[in-house]
């Protein structure tokens, strides 16, 4: 059951992660990266990590979705009227080559790295209260970092998008 | 339910507190001062950096780890503290007159710039690998908003796009590599033990690890300018404020180092031959590209951009080297470089003048009849580069060169030589451009402002004092890689 249930979120995943790099119109893009997020989340919730799942709906879907669609609308794109220029030849080549040869890296390393797993032991791996647990302990420090990460993006989107700067 | 806090001690990341409170106490007082009366913003960060570097010469000496094992405290760490702290010190100094110039001696850009070092500080310390990749965040956010500060100038916002997104690319290999890792070491990140993690689960792991490790090289490749991931730098150098080029140039790169070097020393000794072998490559391309492009530059930011590049390969050496000298001569390198570096764009930016009208590498011609001690100046910091005794760029290269012989690599030295063989020809044309051609147009007056000069004096001096002198920086570099027990 568990495993049906993997197989279809993860080739929704796939396949909508696909739909989002090939339209052309960048709003159709995003509404697929939603499919993709959902998917994602369903992910999270089949691995126990129920927090992640709620965080990953409500942050990306939510939130940062609407923001995209929002710039995609204000920026007004339209279809192009002329198709972007192409790549050669050999470049195409060389990145169909190249992500071959790490696919292939990565199902046999993932084949070969069967490291049987703890049977489930802990179902609260992933749960508010022992994130708020690790988050508040040992990651005390890159918690508090990340509100300096934050500050500065926010200095910054400041400065570069202020009409006028004394 | 409790929850314990682990104990730390607040003091072993003094220098970050003080730069970070520093930093938003500049926020603040920018918001909050009047107009026109804002004009304190660098001394205040110059004695914040001041402080900051009197913490970590306290906690010089102290070893072992805080914050749930997050931080590492060793001289390794500290000493690359003490680099970036020149850096930004010398970043600050050639700073204010010419963004005075361009009207934009903000508040934010001192900010940013403290920030940006508080990030390269987490860099050198961390011993979590989310640590480092929050410093890199920081580090980077700061410098994407730094180069595009001007934002009238349509090259200026090329270098910020570029870089932002370049390098938003580059941070997620770093995180992909770093994701396998997770994997692959069944879940530990701290740097200090992913070597015992790693060799546990090799039989099983190994391509996995590998793949983390190659994305880590390419997240790193970027950040320090290596060739083939070096596309960004010459237009991103060119574009940026050239105050900001130079905090890149050197405060990036020491970063960089910093981190990838005790990744790779720390955390992969069970795949030496492999990083060796692929850094080789990196290392001699990186090399040769720099310096061949270099040739062909005519503006002079475009040329420290290349040449830029170039030393990142000789760095690569030193790292491939991974001996006790090698992990000494990239401490003592990026000192050197730091001061030679930042010294030349503080001349490019006193020769450039008026918005940086002036950046051909011909319009230095005949500056060493007209101002003889810029040109000078100018001079030692060229031939510093270029690696010429008696200067700290010619006791680092000798260093870097002397670990690869060591380590085995006598080719690898051979072909560094010949690379700094090459470069002699584009560092000494400015030279001889100065002294030896006559000036095509008058030069005009060009402004002496305080902080310039120095930072001129300061980087004149040192590059010269760590050439002659560098048993003091020699033996302190070599104390803060002890920490390396398999080098």
């Amino acid at each position: 059951m568990q495993q049906l249930f993997f197989l279809a979120l993860a080739a929704i995943a796939l396949i909508s992660g696909v739909l989002v790099v090939f339209q052309t119109h960048p709003l159709r893009s995003a509404l697929w990266l939603i499919v993709n997020f959902f998917a994602v989340a369903g992910l999270y919730l089949l691995a126990h990590a129920e927090f992640i799942a709620a965080i990953q709906i409500i942050v990306y879907a939510g939130a940062i979705m609407v923001l995209f669609l929002f710039v995609i609308m204000l920026l007004n794109l339209r279809r192009p009227e002329e198709a972007p220029p192409g790549y050669r030849l050999g470049q195409k080549l060389a990145a169909v080559a190249l992500a071959a040869l790490s696919a292939v890296v990565l199902v046999y390393g993932f084949f070969q790295a069967q490291i049987p797993l703890a049977k489930e032991t802990t179902v609260s791996v992933g749960n508010t209260e022992s994130i708020a647990q690790s988050l508040f302990t040992n990651y005390l420090l890159p918690f508090e970092v990340t509100s300096v990460l934050l500050l500065v993006a926010i200095v910054g989107a400041v400065i570069l998008s202020k009409s006028k700067l004394k | 339910m409790t929850i314990a806090i682990p104990t730390f001690n607040l003091s072993s990341i003094g220098p970050w507190l003080t730069l970070t409170v520093a930093a938003i106490l500049i926020l603040l007082l920018d918001a909050l001062s009047p107009k026109g009366r804002k004009a304190y913003f660098p001394q205040l960060s110059l004695i914040a950096l001041a402080v900051a570097a009197l913490q970590t010469w306290w906690l010089w000496g102290q070893s072992g780890t805080d914050f749930a094992r997050m931080v590492f405290l060793d001289n390794f760490a500290f000493y690359f503290y003490l680099i970036v702290i020149l850096g930004t010190t010398l970043t600050v100094l050639i700073s204010r007159h010419y963004l005075e110039e361009w009207g934009k001696n903000l508040g934010e850009y001192y900010a940013l710039l403290l920030f940006a070092t508080v990030g390269m500080m987490l860099m050198a310390a961390s011993n979590h690998l989310i640590m480092l990749f929050l410093g890199l965040e920081i580090m980077s956010i700061a410098i994407y908003v730094l180069a595009g500060l001007f934002r009238e100038d349509a090259r200026s916002n090329e270098a910020a796009l570029k870089y932002l997104v370049l390098g938003a690319f580059s941070s997620a290999f770093l995180l992909f590599g770093m994701a396998f890792l997770y994997g692959a070491t069944g879940g530990n990140l701290f740097i200090g033990e992913l070597a015992g993690k790693i060799k546990e689960a090799l039989p099983l792991t190994k391509p996995l690890t590998l793949l983390g490790l190659a994305l880590l090289l390419v997240g790193f490749g970027f950040k320090v300018a290596s060739v083939p991931f070096h596309m960004w730098t010459p237009d991103v150098y060119e574009g940026a404020p050239t105050s900001i080029t130079a905090f890149m140039s050197v405060g990036v790169k020491a970063a960089a180092f910093a981190a990838f070097a005790r990744i790779m020393f720390a955390a992969f000794p069970a795949f030496v031959l492999e990083w060796h072998m692929l850094l080789w490559v990196l290392a001699v391309a990186t090399m040769t590209i720099g310096n061949v492009v270099a040739i062909a530059q005519t503006n002079i930011k475009r040329m420290l951009a290349y040449s830029s590049i170039a030393h990142a390969g000789y760095l690569l050496v030193a790292l491939v080297a991974a001996n006790q000298l090698g992990a000494v001569s990239i401490i003592y390198y990026l000192l050197a470089y730091t001061l030679m570096n930042v010294g030349a764009f503080g001349v490019v930016i006193l020769v450039g003048r008026k918005k940086d009208s002036y950046l051909n590498i011909y319009d230095y011609a005949g500056l060493g009849f007209q101002h003889p001690v810029l040109a000078a100046a100018m001079s030692v910091f060229m031939f510093a580069l270029a690696g010429i005794p008696p200067t700290a760029g010619f006791v680092g290269k000798f260093y870097i060169f002397s670990a690869a012989v060591q380590a085995g690599y006598i080719w690898l030295a051979i072909i560094g030589v010949m690379n700094s063989l090459v470069s002699v020809f584009y560092y000494l044309r400015i030279t001889v451009l100065m002294y030896m051609r006559p000036a095509e147009a008058d030069l005009g007056p060009i402004a002496f402002t305080p902080g310039l000069v120095a930072a001129l004096i300061i980087t004149c001096a040192g590059t010269i004092l760590v050439g002659v002198f560098p048993g003091w920086f020699y033996d302190l570099a070599v104390a803060s890689v002890k920490i390396f027990p398999a080098l």
